[in-house]
């Protein structure tokens, strides 16, 4: 979707302000949002896809004004809320009020370090790579409502292959409830003054991690 | 859930005794999750104990400054990072899609995540907080020498600079460029050169003078 969350290339948020000896978290329960994110990725509650489609879909100027980890609790209430694993009366009251629907085991502490290993996303191919390292390709011209991994602004846009990653769940597919689908992934770099224009740095080039059905031979 | 959303003006901190609004409703969360049986506080607590003292950049250093003094490792990594890093031993477990990218004097690398923040978490910890924020966010793949000059890191005209946009699960980690005056240096001493935002691509490995002897 074309959200705030799909900034590259926006003008206007000022500088990059660095935090010297910046704390892991600033309070304490952005590190408890942190953890229940985790823990409820655990129990197979969501895909990484579907945390982050939450977050895109939150009204905008909530998701500019929110700091990080309200983002995250913002959007994990509406995902937990959506997929019935609480109410709206049990976030109102405060506590449980319904039988909990079924999950897998839960996180327990004696498994947290391999609970927080990170899940591979790789996928058995359903037919061969389209592109090849050195081949050109353009990204497509699209504008789904609903979660996708193609920034705007690259969009339309005439690049090279550069690498192959391999078959990967498809993030678009897998936030419409569709499944993993999977497909191709490829470095695609781009030239700076194709993507910003002729007053683009010359020594500027962008790539972006681009799955198969983002491009088309050019 | 929009009655919920608006104006937040006191997330950001514990003030005093005084419950935030956050505070109370993360509260909340946790209280329900738990009753409800899907997650454990012990278990909890381990995590943020994890990210708070165990997975840092220092992790990434490491593997830098291996890179730095073992040709054999450096080909490995830029092959195939996932599996060197694995290899180490010193990080417990290394996701798959891992990416390293390495600097030279031609090429300047630079990872952003332009749609939402990918990082990679094994090797560099938790992700600072400008890196997630929109200036970095919309200006790095535009006007990377813009940012950089916000890090008071100012490269050639002519040294090419290359954005990453972390646009799905693969996860880039920069190898900075070796800074002149130490050969000879343990991997310990090096790794003490190489800073998180080296590894990100905002700035550059210390110089050995940098460093408090």
């Amino acid at each position: 979707m074309n959200g705030v969350h799909d900034m590259g290339g926006m003008d206007g948020f000022g500088k990059v302000r660095p935090e010297p000896n910046e704390p892991p978290f600033h309070a304490t329960w952005e590190g408890r949002v942190l953890a229940m994110q985790r823990a409820m990725g655990y129990v197979g509650a969501w895909h990484i896809d579907d945390t982050r489609f939450a977050q895109e879909t939150l009204p905008p100027q909530v998701y500019l004004a929110a700091s990080y980890y309200w983002r995250w609790t913002l959007a994990m209430e509406r995902n937990l809320l959506k997929r019935g694993y609480v109410t709206a009366e049990e976030l109102a009251a405060g506590h449980a009020l319904r039988p909990a629907k079924p999950v897998k085991e839960k996180l327990t502490r004696d498994v947290v370090q391999q609970g927080l290993a990170r899940n591979s996303f790789f996928r058995p191919q359903q037919a061969p790579a389209r592109f090849k390292p050195g081949d050109r390709v353009r990204t497509r011209n699209f504008h789904p409502q609903t979660h996708t991994r193609l920034p705007r602004y690259a969009r339309d846009k005439l690049g090279v292959v550069e690498l192959n990653h391999g078959c990967h769940a498809y993030p678009d597919s897998v936030a419409a409830g569709r499944g993993d689908d999977p497909q191709w992934l490829y470095t695609v770099v781009f030239d700076g003054r194709e993507i910003w224009g002729p007053e683009s740095d010359p020594a500027l080039t962008v790539s972006i991690d681009a799955f198969e059905p983002y491009l088309e031979p050019a | 859930m929009a009655d919920h959303e608006h104006d937040h003006h006191d997330h950001h901190g514990d003030h005093g005794s005084e419950l935030s609004e956050a505070q109370l409703r993360v509260r909340a969360l946790e209280t329900i999750l738990t009753e409800k049986g899907y997650v454990d506080p012990a278990a909890l607590d381990a995590i943020v104990e994890t990210y708070e003292t165990r997975i840092g950049p220092r992790n990434g250093a490491l593997v830098v400054a291996r890179a730095w003094n073992d040709p054999v490792f450096r080909q490995a990594l830029l092959e195939d990072a996932s599996k060197a890093v694995a290899a180490l031993g010193h990080i417990s477990r290394v996701g798959d899609h891992l990416v390293a990218v390495e600097n030279t004097p031609r090429r300047h690398n630079m990872i952003v995540c332009t749609l939402c923040s990918c990082y990679p978490w094994e090797v560099l910890g938790l992700p600072p907080i400008w890196y997630k924020s929109a200036p970095y966010r919309s200006r790095a793949v535009k006007d990377p020498r813009g940012v950089l000059a916000d890090f008071n890191v100012e490269l050639p005209k002519d040294t090419e600079i290359r954005v990453w946009d972390s646009t799905a699960e693969t996860r880039f980690l920069v190898l900075p460029m070796r800074p002149e005056g130490t050969e000879g240096w343990s991997e310990e001493r090096l790794a003490d050169l190489v800073t998180r935002d080296s590894m990100i691509g905002t700035g550059l490995a210390r110089k050995p003078g940098e460093i408090a002897q």
